[in-house]
């Protein structure tokens, strides 16, 4: 492949030996590829240096170093040694984490856990990385323009970044966006080229969707319709406000590998059908009409068991300060009988706090927490068998990574089960 | 024996019972690392695990922590031998090249359509070069 004179050098070891090494794990990826270059990226989003418990030890056991670095230099960048890491480069952001440092009992965690995320997150800090912890990026501080070469991690941010905002970005994964963070470095590949950008399916959508739900499952059929290609929606659908874009491009994402998508006459790239498919045929038109709808909506119930509800998450992805009031509506002056879990970032929480969205919640018995979800904490309230959620691809993960049964719903349904302990949500 | 020519994306040699599945993986929430087991809802080789054979599949979907899912079973030695696969995406190159283990794609056949569950299987991630041996019944 091409390198440029600055790539070389730092493959050569003129900037240090981790900046090599983080070169070397981007010439293997790039490669693998089929990358001929690199674009430079001055924004990275990704999970660098965190480790559970499970590699602190590890390395610890097999490397006699479980520290920062070592977890860094070992694992994130696939080195032979434990190097001295210097801070990144560029407008650097850590995605969403283990727990939340407040609410870490609640998790199930332990204090030793809890401890050595705080060290973690010490570590991050004096090593220049933003400490955002939220999967939702771009609401709490890094809002990239339209053409800007990120390199991200995290499938809702990814599609959410390439389809609504413009900007350009793969799904990355912890190891590359580690190494771009010392780089500034990232393989030229797929979503960075116009080509890669065009839509490939035509979705005729036939159905009004207009609550968040609808979108929701409009994203979850689409990504199982088309895998990893890139869909162009027209027929019955307008603007969505950034809430919808979010449900819809987490579920797409899930039930798929959906990284990028058109919506005529809405998303940047898609001011005509001709525009968003660069002037080719869609190899495929799928319809998307009440019967596909109600399908969507059995298999997102699928797991759905007991009517007796324990459990309701929300905020996946983290919930925008728009779902916080929405929340604290239907909940203001009322006591849950069920848990009730609500997720965002520590910024839109701040927002939610002095809003007095937060207490409302709190005062009917919820509980609101940063940093992480059920899925990725693997945690809900002790005995929970039966969950209500509001996002497809919570639903998605969810039953899957921790036993339980779960219904899908509007985010008025899982309030409603929150407030009676009964789902008693339908298609309407 | 069958030979299917493609391109090494990781090289190295290894051979094995192949396990074979035309649905994409999910990485994060799709896999148990700890173990190399399929975990996803519906997925048809749920409750199988890919530990110690030669994984053969369309490619990657789902959550960008697949690299991460794929490297953390090198540490639990729970990996696949080798992976075989069509789709290109960040996802699966970077996964497999954090897995270390020996990758082909870009075969002149169909993987799926030539190689089932069971058959004996080696790949040469150098070379590009996949060799299969049907299972007797």
């Amino acid at each position: 492949m091409f390198l440029t004179g600055d790539e070389k050098a730092m493959l050569d070891g003129a900037g240090g030996v981790a900046k090599q090494k983080a070169m070397e794990l981007l010439v293997r990826y790039a490669q693998a590829l089929g990358a001929e270059r690199f674009v430079d990226t001055k924004n990275i989003a990704g999970v660098p240096g965190s480790s559970t418990l499970f590699l602190q030890k590890y390395f610890e056991e097999h490397a006699g170093d479980g520290s920062f670095e070592a977890v860094f230099s070992l694992y994130d960048l696939d080195a032979g040694e434990v190097m001295a890491v210097p801070e990144a480069s560029g407008n650097c952001c850590h995605l969403q984490g283990g727990m939340d440092l407040a609410h870490w009992a609640d998790l199930g965690m332990s204090r030793e856990a809890m401890q050595h995320q705080q060290a973690d997150e010490a570590a991050l800090a004096r090593h220049g990385v933003r400490i955002m912890k939220t999967c939702t990026p771009y609401l709490a501080g890094n809002l990239p323009v339209k053409g800007e070469h990120c390199a991200w991690m995290e499938s809702s941010a990814v599609v959410y970044c390439n389809s609504v905002i413009g900007a350009r970005t793969n799904t990355e994964g912890r190891e590359s966006t580690s190494a771009a963070m010392l780089t500034g470095k990232i393989p030229d590949w797929g979503f960075h080229r116009d080509e890669h950008r065009r839509a490939t399916h035509l979705i005729e959508v036939e159905t009004p969707v207009e609550s968040v739900m609808d979108w929701g499952m409009l994203g979850y059929f689409i990504g199982g319709a088309v895998e990893e290609d890139i869909p162009v929606l027209s027929g019955a659908i307008r603007q969505a406000d950034p809430l919808r874009h979010k449900h819809f491009g987490a579920a797409a994402a899930s039930s798929g590998g959906v990284e990028m998508y058109h919506i005529v006459g809405v998303t940047p790239e898609a001011a005509s059908l001709e525009m968003a498919l660069g002037g080719r045929k869609p190899v495929a038109t799928i319809k998307y009409g009440p019967e596909e709808r109600r399908r969507v909506y059995e298999t997102l119930n699928a797991n759905g068991r007991d009517a007796n509800v324990d459990y309701v998450m929300l905020g996946c992805p983290h919930a925008s300060i728009e779902q916080f009031r929405e929340v604290a509506q239907l909940l203001d002056g009322k006591k849950i009988k069920t848990h009730l879990w609500m997720f965002t970032s520590r910024a839109v929480k701040t927002v939610a706090d002095m809003s007095g969205f937060t207490k409302k919640i709190e005062d009917a018995g919820g509980l609101v927490m940063t940093d992480t979800c059920s899925a990725i904490a693997r945690a809900v309230p002790k005995g929970t068998k039966i969950v209500a959620l509001d996002s497809a691809k919570q639903t998605h993960y969810l039953p899957a990574m921790v036993d339980v049964g779960a219904w899908f719903g509007t985010t008025e349904d899982c309030i409603h089960a929150a407030i009676t302990g009964r789902w008693a949500g339908e298609l309407r | 024996m069958i030979v299917l020519h493609g391109r090494g994306i990781v090289g190295g040699c290894a051979e094995g019972e192949a396990l074979v599945t035309r649905e994409t993986i999910s990485g994060w929430g799709g896999i148990d690392p700890m173990t190399g087991t399929v975990i996803e809802t519906r997925h048809e080789l749920r409750g199988q695990s890919f530990k110690d054979k030669i994984l053969v599949f369309p490619g990657a979907k789902g959550s960008s922590g697949w690299s991460n899912a794929f490297h953390m079973t090198r540490l639990t030695k729970s990996a696949p031998l080798a992976m075989v696969f069509n789709q290109m995406t960040t996802k699966i190159a970077l996964g497999a090249v954090v897995t270390r283990v020996p990758a082909v794609t870009e075969l002149d056949q169909d993987p799926l359509s030539v190689i089932e569950t069971g058959d004996w299987v080696k790949v040469d991630g150098d070379r590009g070069v996949v060799e299969v041996t049907k299972k007797r019944f």
